[in-house]
């Protein structure tokens, strides 16, 4: 039987053939961290050394709160700065570069074939690439800091086929979903999600990034995509070293298969407060609402921003709605500037907040009071995620959202395609 | 190896029932962590626990938030091991790395009743029961090393210290 993906580039690190089920030891390429870096450095003085094993792997992005937003943030970056500094890592990027997730690829870090662990759930994002990436916990990102070590099970592979192409006003948010709707939180968890199927070369890289980022929504360990000639060409002039792509052998063991068709998508919604509560829009049209956010990790890039531009382009957005649209990296930032997109949003009334992670953790720029309901491009509408415990966080795509901050009611995207 | 009674629960035994969240940030103490184990699902068990007892439950055991506290507070009740169908993946990461063993075997979970006495040996990977003896795939080397040493933390102490002490003679 053949390998799949995740067994060789798992295998290749640890030396050795190994299959799903086994437990390995391997030094990953690059360890990520974010603000939480300044409690993991209190983890780390606890191990009794005084430096980092490899400081070129360590990369540390602040974007959670940024900039700090209290004292408290603020002594949490002086601290990681100051860290930085003092191990001598290279790959340092401060408030002005944009989400961890995003910057990542866009720097040339997350490459076809390489080991990336993250101290955040969302690392499995990098995957998009033919990345093997996944999320760890604090205090095995300080003992991989001094270590350059980390123990990782082999996952089984669950295969989701792809076949079709998006009805106007639809995306890959629609579909990742719909497929944790139809399946539940749980479906891959331990589990590595492969995206494969005739549509999935068609997918752009910011699409195969939403869904990449969307499979820790389904519990896998990583999503990902074989990576193709489209994800070679992207990472051209960004990659900052060579790599080795793989991809699954024909006869690889997938442990189940899906298949979805994209032509016969509805927008989808996942309503409050699990991300696998999902129901087509038409379900809760008309719905009214307070807030709409067009950013994060899973939506923040130009395409998505385009997409909501698209719709806003001479509109305004309803006068009882305030809309966030943070930019999901400044490089995402600076060309929506350039092609005018930030203008239109702006224009239509939009408020543009810097890149980062904004409200979406519910740490600043923009809480929601009791009662209030939003429309978010993110990834989490866990209960008081966004602030008060009696808020409501929709999930939706940038489309669904743009539509529905002209509506000022829940609303469907198709009308405006 | 040490023998220890089954206690017996079903599917999806969540962090908010392992752990309630109104006590992550209010209670830092082992033996108080300890009291609170599992209190949302079965308040006997706090109470009546004794180290070398084993946890037998159903599919995705720990599912739900990432707190560390779900796997510590079993730890700290004397736990030896949680067996299940399966594990939540970052239950599972955080269990070994606080030195709590996890062991998945469908055939335990299918016959082991609340009560029964069982003995775990690691090694070998064996449950051994009047019902029969159960054969998981060992923890790998590496793995063992975690939990003997009590977890991560302790075990990577340990690992940095012996590798500087190599270095210097």
């Amino acid at each position: 039987m053949g390998k799949t993906l995740t067994e060789k580039i798992l295998g290749r690190k640890a030396g050795k053939g190994v299959q799903a089920g086994e437990v390995i030891t391997v030094s990953p390429d690059y360890v990520l961290s974010h603000d939480n870096s300044a409690a993991i450095i209190q983890e780390f003085k606890k191990l009794g050394v005084k430096k980092v094993r490899a400081p070129e792997k360590i990369v540390i992005v602040l974007d959670h709160i940024v900039p700090a937003s209290d004292e408290k943030y603020a002594q949490n970056h002086k601290s990681i700065r100051e860290f930085v500094a003092e191990q001598g890592i290279p790959n340092f990027f401060d408030i002005n570069s944009g989400i961890c997730h995003q910057v990542l690829p866009e720097q040339g870090f997350a490459l076809p074939g390489m080991v990336i662990v993250g101290s955040d759930s969302h690392t499995p994002s990098y995957g998009a690439l033919g990345a093997f990436a996944t999320g760890i916990g604090r205090t095995e990102t300080a003992c991989t800091w001094a270590t350059d070590e980390i123990w990782l099970r082999v996952p089984e592979t669950m295969r989701i086929d792809l076949a079709g192409r998006f009805p106007a006003g639809l995306s890959a948010k629609d579909l990742s979903l719909k497929i944790i709707g139809d399946h539940g939180a749980e479906m891959a968890n331990y589990k590595a999600v492969e995206f494969a199927g005739p549509a999935a070369k068609d997918l752009s890289v910011g699409a195969r990034l939403t869904l990449a980022n969307m499979s820790a929504e389904m519990g896998a360990k990583n999503g990902y995509f074989a990576p193709d000639e489209k994800a070679l060409t992207w990472l051209e002039g960004r990659a900052r070293e060579p790599f080795q792509a793989v991809v699954s052998d024909p006869d690889a063991g997938f442990e189940s298969i899906l298949d979805y068709d994209l032509s016969a998508l509805e927008p989808q919604l996942a309503c409050p407060h699990t991300v696998d509560n999902v129901k087509p829009v038409g379900e809760v049209e008309g719905k009214p609402i307070h807030q709409v956010l067009i950013g994060t990790c899973t939506n923040g890039r130009l395409e998505d921003l385009d997409e909501a531009a698209r719709i806003m382009r001479d509109r305004k957005i309803h006068p009882r709605v305030r809309v966030l649209v943070i930019p999901a990296s400044w490089e995402v930032y600076r060309e929506a500037l350039k092609s005018g997109t930030l203008a239109v949003l702006a224009d239509a009334g939009c408020v543009i907040l810097n890149s980062g992670c904004g409200p979406c953790l519910g740490a600043h720029e923009g809480i929601l009071a009791a009662g209030e309901v939003c429309v978010s491009t993110s990834n989490r509408n866990f209960q008081g995620r966004m602030g008060h415990r009696d808020s409501e966080i929709y999930l939706a795509s940038p489309a669904t959202a743009a539509a529905s901050a002209v509506e000022g009611k829940i609303a469907d995207p198709r009308k405006y395609s | 190896m040490s023998k220890g009674r089954v206690w017996k629960y079903g599917d999806n035994v969540n962090t908010d029932v392992l752990y309630p969240g109104r006590y992550t940030y209010q209670i830092l103490a082992p033996e108080e962590m300890a009291r609170h184990a599992l209190e949302d699902l079965d308040p006997d068990f706090a109470a009546n626990v004794r180290p070398g007892d084993v946890i037998v439950a159903g599919k995705n055991f720990g599912c739900g938030s990432s707190r560390e506290q779900a796997a510590a507070c079993l730890k700290f009740a004397g736990v030896q091991a949680v067996i299940a169908r399966s594990f939540a993946r970052i239950y599972f990461r955080n269990a070994i790395n606080l030195g709590l063993p996890v062991i998945q075997s469908e055939e335990a979970c299918a016959s082991l009743e609340k009560g029964d006495e069982v003995e775990i040996d690691f090694a070998r990977g064996e449950i051994r029961s009047p019902r029969g003896t159960f054969r998981f795939l060992p923890l790998p080397e590496s793995v063992i090393g975690i939990l003997q040493a009590g977890g991560l933390l302790e075990y990577t102490k340990k690992k940095l210290a012996s590798a500087s002490a190599a270095s210097k003679s």
